[in-house]
C-alpha cells in the first residue's frame, strides 16, 4: 500500500499530485466509485489507496444517452470550404448537428473496438463528452455549466464516410463503436473546458493534434443551442465535436486518446468475431 | 393482448383493455380518462425511417431510397396518448406523420427476412411530428427536426405480436379536428418490417424495447395551435395528441 498524504489541498502519493476528483465505474458495481485522478499518471487513489489503472476492469461510466455534434471544429467546416454552398448541402450550417450513439455502440476503456466484416479502417473520433448532472432544458450560456457534472473521453468510433447528407447510422451505430471513459472528471476540477489540449496516438505515434479552443461553440454556447430544443438528462453525454482529419486505425491498432485534464482513453482495435459485448445494458 | 402503461393514484401501472375501461396490475378498474397515459414500453434505442412509403417521398420530391433512410430518435421526444405537443411560434409548416411502431422483443444480430417476425414483441402507434421549417441537409433529418422535446407521440397500446395477422396489411389514418388527412396502407412501404431488421441487425445487435418506426405514407398538412390529431393504425390503436403553442411554456 502506497501512503497518501495531503499537501496544500492536494493527494499527494509516491510524489505525485493527484489534482481532479473524478468517477468511475468498475465492471460488476453497481455504484459510481470516487477517486482522485492525477495528470499524465496511470495511477489512481481509491479511499487512500493508490492503484494502477492496469488492476481496475473498468466499465462505460454512462448512463444515459449519447448525443454526437458533426462539424464543430472550425477546421472541419473550413476542410468543407466550398462544397457547403453545392448539391446536396446548398449553404452551411445554422443550427448543431447532431446524432445519437445508441446503447449497443457503448464500449469501456481497455476493451476491443470490433473491426466489421469487409471494414480496412476506422475513423478514431477523439471527443471531449460533456456529461449533464442536471436536467437541461432551454438554459442560457451563462449558467449552462451549472448543468454540468463533468467531463469525459469519448472515441466515436465511424466506418470513414464522405457524404454527411444524410444521417450516418450505418456508419457509426456499430457495436462497440463508442468507447467512454475512463471516468467523468468533475465539473470544478476542469478550469476551462474550452483549452483542452487533444491527442491521438495510434501504436505510440502521434497522429493527431488538436484543441478544445478550436470549437465553434464553445462546450457553454453548445449546451444552450442544443437545448433550446432538446432537454439534456442527467447521465447525457454531448459530444463537443470531433476535430478535423481525424486519424484512422486498423486491425491491431491500439488507440489512445489523451484530453489534457481529463485523461487517457485506451483501446485496440479487434476482429469483430472475437468481440463480447458485456457490461452495461 | 393489449397493455398499456398508465399513471393513475401516484404511481405507474400496467394496464390492460377491460370493455371500455382499463383494468391494472393490481386488480383496480379504472376509467381510461382517469388515467395518464405513458408511453406503451421505456423505449430503447428508437429507429425511424424517412421516406418509406413512395408515395410520401413523392410527395416531398424525393425518389424512394434504395437502402432504408435510418435516423435515431432519443428519449426525451417520447410522450404518451392523449398528451400535448408543443408548436414553436416561429415555424410555418409542422406536420404529422402517422407509422406503425415495432417493437423489439430479444436481441437480434444478423436475422434473415424469413425469421424476422420471431424478434417482434408487439405494435403500436407513432406520430413522428416533422418542423420543416429546421430542415438542413445534413445527417438530414436532423435532430432539430425530429427529436424536439414532445414532438413524437407514442401509444396508447402495445399490441402482443401474436395477435397481429399481418402487420404488413394494415390501414393507415391520420384525423385534424375529425377532418381526414392522411391514409394509407402498411402494404405501400418501401421496405418492409422484415427486410428493416434483416437490415438494422446486419450491422447492429437490436435489443428488446428497441423500436422501428416504419415511415409515414402521403398526406402531409400544417397543423396549428389547438388543432387535435389522431394517427390510427388499424386493429393497433388511435392516439391522440394536442397542439400547443409556446405561450403554455413560461420559462421561454
Amino acid at each position: 500500500m502506497v501512503i497518501c498524504t495531503m499537501e496544500n489541498n492536494s493527494l499527494v502519493a509516491k510524489g505525485v499530485k493527484y489534482v481532479s476528483h473524478a468517477r468511475l465505474k468498475v465492471l460488476g458495481v453497481p455504484e459510481l466509485v470516487s477517486v482522485d485522478v492525477g495528470s499524465g499518471t496511470k495511477t489512481v487513489v481509491i479511499d487512500g489507496n493508490e492503484v494502477n489503472m492496469n488492476d481496475i476492469q473498468f466499465d462505460t461510466p454512462i448512463t444515459g444517452t449519447v448525443f454526437g455534434t458533426l462539424m464543430n471544429f472550425k477546421g472541419v467546416l473550413e476542410g468543407l470550404a466550398e462544397a457547403v454552398h453545392n448539391k446536396p448541402y446548398l449553404s452551411p450550417p445554422i443550427a448543431p448537428v447532431l446524432y445519437i450513439k445508441p446503447a449497443n455502440t457503448f464500449n469501456r476503456y481497455g476493451e476491443g473496438i470490433p473491426m466489421p466484416e469487409g471494414i480496412s479502417q476506422l475513423e478514431m473520433g477523439a471527443a471531449l463528452g460533456i456529461v449533464i448532472g442536471k436536467k437541461a432544458v432551454a438554459v442560457n450560456e451563462q449558467t449552462a455549466l451549472d448543468y454540468v457534472a463533468g467531463f469525459t473521453i469519448v472515441n466515436d468510433v465511424s466506418i470513414p464516410h464522405e457524404s454527411i447528407y444524410r444521417p450516418a447510422v450505418q456508419q457509426k451505430a456499430r457495436d462497440g463503436f463508442c468507447p467512454i471513459g475512463p471516468w467523468i472528471v468533475d465539473r470544478q476540477a476542469v478550469s476551462n473546458p474550452d483549452d483542452l489540449p487533444i491527442r491521438v496516438y495510434i501504436n505510440d505515434e502521434l497522429r493527431q493534434e488538436n484543441s478544445t479552443k478550436n470549437l465553434i461553440r464553445p462546450v457553454a454556447r453548445l449546451l444552450a443551442d442544443v437545448t433550446e430544443f432538446m432537454t439534456l438528462n442527467p447521465g447525457d453525454v454531448l459530444l463537443v465535436g470531433v476535430p478535423e482529419e481525424a486519424p484512422q486505425a486498423k486491425l491491431g491498432d491500439k488507440v489512445r486518446i489523451e484530453i489534457a485534464g481529463i485523461g487517457i482513453l485506451e483501446n485496440v482495435i479487434v476482429d469483430e468475431k472475437t468481440f463480447i459485448r458485456r457490461g452495461t445494458k | 393482448m393489449r397493455t398499456a402503461r398508465i399513471s393513475y393514484g401516484g404511481a405507474i401501472h400496467e394496464a390492460f383493455e377491460w370493455e371500455g375501461r382499463l383494468k391494472l396490475d393490481d386488480g383496480r378498474i379504472v376509467e381510461e380518462k382517469d388515467v395518464v397515459w405513458l408511453t406503451p414500453i421505456v423505449p430503447r434505442t428508437v429507429f425511424a425511417l424517412g421516406l418509406n412509403y413512395a408515395d410520401h417521398a413523392a410527395e416531398l420530391a424525393f425518389d424512394a431510397p434504395s437502402e432504408p433512410l435510418v435516423f435515431l430518435k432519443g428519449p426525451n421526444t417520447f410522450i404518451g396518448h392523449q398528451s400535448t405537443t408543443r408548436r414553436p411560434a416561429d415555424v410555418s409548416y409542422m406536420h404529422y406523420e402517422c407509422e406503425l411502431a415495432v417493437i423489439i422483443g430479444k436481441t437480434a444480430r444478423n436475422v434473415k427476412k424469413e425469421n424476422a417476425y420471431k424478434y417482434i414483441k408487439g405494435y403500436s402507434v407513432a406520430n413522428d411530428y416533422a418542423i420543416r421549417d429546421y430542415l438542413e441537409n445534413y445527417y438530414r433529418p436532423n435532430l432539430r427536426v425530429k427529436n424536439r422535446d414532445t414532438c413524437t407521440p407514442f401509444g396508447p397500446w402495445l399490441v402482443d405480436a401474436a395477435d397481429v395477422a399481418d402487420p404488413m396489411d394494415l390501414k393507415l389514418t391520420t384525423h385534424v379536428n375529425n377532418e381526414l388527412v392522411q391514409q394509407g396502407t402498411t402494404k405501400d412501404m418501401v421496405f418492409d418490417i422484415p427486410t428493416l431488421i434483416e437490415y438494422l441487425s446486419s450491422f447492429m445487435t437490436l435489443s428488446e424495447n428497441d423500436v422501428i418506426l416504419t415511415g409515414t405514407p402521403k398526406g402531409s398538412v400544417d397543423t396549428a395551435v389547438g388543432d387535435v390529431v389522431v394517427t390510427e393504425v388499424q386493429g393497433i390503436g388511435r392516439l391522440v395528441n394536442t397542439i400547443i403553442g409556446d405561450e403554455s411554456f413560461t420559462n421561454r
